[in-house]
């Protein structure tokens, strides 16, 4: 057993190689193929469709860059979606701030919300790490429905699109779409810069082997907080981007089966890949879509594919992918 | 004699829960021995490894770290003061490759790895030292294996080579030889002593052959004390030593 490992090991051993210091070029093209894709698609699908699917592409990106790559299992990252929706929305509705700058101040507060709440978390680990995100993801959801400027139930509503650095008209769907596409799609360089970088290194070999990590003199509890407040940032951006596409903060954003949704989406596509996250969120949110005259049953659905995507592939979609073609995905 | 200790142990105790797993032990390991730690099953040998590399906070007693008191440390600080340990169950990063295993010692070179805006290209500058490190280890042909599916022998012989990358002043190993094959024994032997040229080094081995071979000085617990002292050939006659073995181990 040990010794076919190895060989098939050995077999791929150059192909792994060049791909441990460059950017693997499939990726490359796996990246220029999505921007291509990106562009064309509101010519052939509805735009606000297609926005809704890049918010929560950006979102289960994120999350996955915790939980893939950082093995943080984060049970409440509705609070860093929804708290920036509710900042961006404020800030664009109340304040009067253009898009691009709405947008920006929720994913900030998303980041010192994610710094308060990670710098406590990440003294537990497993499963009371995710009970400690669940906890106070929950306390943000009361808080966003008490609180006096969220509007309670009813939300912050007819947030206005406003004008992309007081120039460009962003009511009209294709403006904005071209926005959110160029903000979704750094978000996901940004992510893929981030687990290729020395910090990603270090990231990795702790989600590996945390207590080897300790050994060789890693404080890797200041690398944790570091990832958890860069995840949380970047699911801040995803938040306050679809609080402007939506023109709508409101009560769902910040309640936990959003938490639940994203880790959903990820398991589906395969968690710890690259581009696992990007498929999952498309077929959640196809299906919520599609599948809405079904009503309650879409949840039904939604489970039953959970259940199975658990029992039979547990790597999700990508990560079968990935194994079947031999080649990091 | 005057004795150059690099790391002392005094009135050791860790007690769980009213059981003292290691009680009131002394240990001084001298400047460039090989010094093992036995003793029958529940001795309390990886309690006391725990203990010295700070993953156990001690109940008391103090340790001394090159005259430098190290009871209160975290044990990724013990790392950076150049004492470096191994775990008993081999400690690889499965995920990674066997150069990207040695490469994440290396990068320890760089101080905190924060930056996460930078590309991954910027630790090339390690490759070359880390390709050497697996050459010494006899692991050249692997470089580009993930760790996860190298045989139990080689992830030993990686943990090694990973280790060996932090240049560490003193090693401690956890039973280094722990399920491996006969022939695997015999090279990582001579590793550990062609390794331990300019450094120390303190392991727990059940092996006791090699034990004999390898180690300078020998302390032997038993039920979490000190039970005997001193070289193979001595501790070895020790009835007290033999007395323990058989009734725990050799029956």
């Amino acid at each position: 057993m040990m010794a076919t490992d190895t060989e098939t090991g050995a077999g791929v051993g150059p192909l792994v190689q060049s791909h441990s210091t460059s950017t693997p070029r499939h990726h490359v093209a796996i990246f220029a193929g999505l921007l291509v894709f990106g562009l064309a698609a509101p010519f052939l699908l509805y735009p606000i469709f297609l926005m809704k699917v890049l918010c929560f592409v950006l979102f289960a990106c994120a999350f996955n860059l915790l939980l893939g790559f950082g093995g943080l299992l984060s049970f409440g990252h509705a609070a860093f979606f929804g708290s920036a929706s509710y900042a961006s929305a404020h800030a664009a509705k109340i304040w009067g701030f253009n898009p691009e700058l709405a947008i920006l101040f929720g994913t900030g507060c998303a980041a010192v919300l994610g710094l308060l709440i990670g710098s406590l978390a990440i003294r537990r680990q497993g499963i009371y790490f995710a009970m400690v995100t669940l906890a106070f993801a929950q306390m943000v959801f009361f808080f966003s429905l008490q609180a006096p400027f969220t509007g309670g139930e009813d939300g912050i509503q007819s947030v206005p699109r406003g004008h992309l650095f007081g120039l460009f008209d962003m009511a009209p769907d294709l403006n904005l779409y071209f926005f959110v596409l160029a903000i979704v799609f750094a978000g996901l360089l940004a992510i893929y810069r981030i687990i290729h970088s020395p910090f990603g290194q270090v990231l990795k070999a702790i989600r590996d082997n945390e207590q080897r990590s300790v050994s060789l003199g890693y404080r890797v509890n200041r690398y944790k907080l570091l990832v958890f407040v860069l995840s949380a940032m970047l699911a801040g951006l995803a938040g306050a981007t679809k609080a402007i596409v939506f023109q709508l903060a409101s009560l769902t954003d910040v309640y936990w089966t959003m938490s639940g949704e994203v880790v959903l989406m990820t398991l589906l596509g395969g968690m710890g890949t690259v581009f696992g996250p990007i498929v999952g969120a498309a077929i959640i949110v196809t299906m919520q879509n599609y599948l809405a005259t079904f009503g309650a049953w879409v949840t039904v659905i939604q489970g039953t594919i959970f259940v199975i995507s658990v029992m039979l592939f547990r790597e999700g979609v990508i990560g079968i992918l990935s194994k079947a073609l031999k080649k990091p995905l | 004699m005057a004795q150059d200790i690099i790391l002392s142990a005094n009135g050791l105790t860790k007690e769980f829960k009213g059981f003292l797993a290691v009680n009131d032990v002394d240990l001084k390991v001298e400047r460039g021995s090989i010094h093992a730690l036995i003793g029958p099953n529940g001795a309390g040998k990886t309690t006391c490894f725990n203990l010295l590399t700070k993953f156990l906070q001690p109940s008391r007693g103090t340790i001394v770290y090159n005259d430098r008191d190290i009871t209160r440390k975290q044990p990724a600080d013990i790392a950076r003061l150049g004492m470096v340990r191994s775990f008993q169950i081999s400690a690889v990063f499965p995920h990674l490759t066997a150069i990207e295993n040695v490469r994440i010692a290396l990068q320890r070179n760089r101080g905190d790895s924060f930056d996460f805006w930078r590309s991954e290209r910027v630790l090339t500058e390690f490759n070359g030292r880390a390709a050497g490190l697996l050459d010494d280890v006899g692991l050249s042909e692997f470089a580009a294996v993930r760790a996860g599916e190298l045989s139990y022998g080689r992830k030993r012989a990686l943990e090694i080579a990973t280790t060996l990358a932090l240049e560490p002043e003193m090693l401690l190993l956890d039973e280094p030889m722990a399920g491996m094959a006969q022939e695997d024994v015999e090279r990582i032997s001579q590793l550990i002593r062609r390794i331990s040229a300019n450094r120390t080094i303190l392991m727990v081995e059940h092996n006791l052959s090699v034990v004999a071979a390898l180690s300078d000085y020998i302390t032997v617990l038993a039920r979490g004390k000190v039970l005997a002292e001193g070289d193979y050939a001595s501790v070895s006659k020790d009835p007290r030593v033999v007395e323990a073995y058989i009734g725990a181990e050799h029956a």
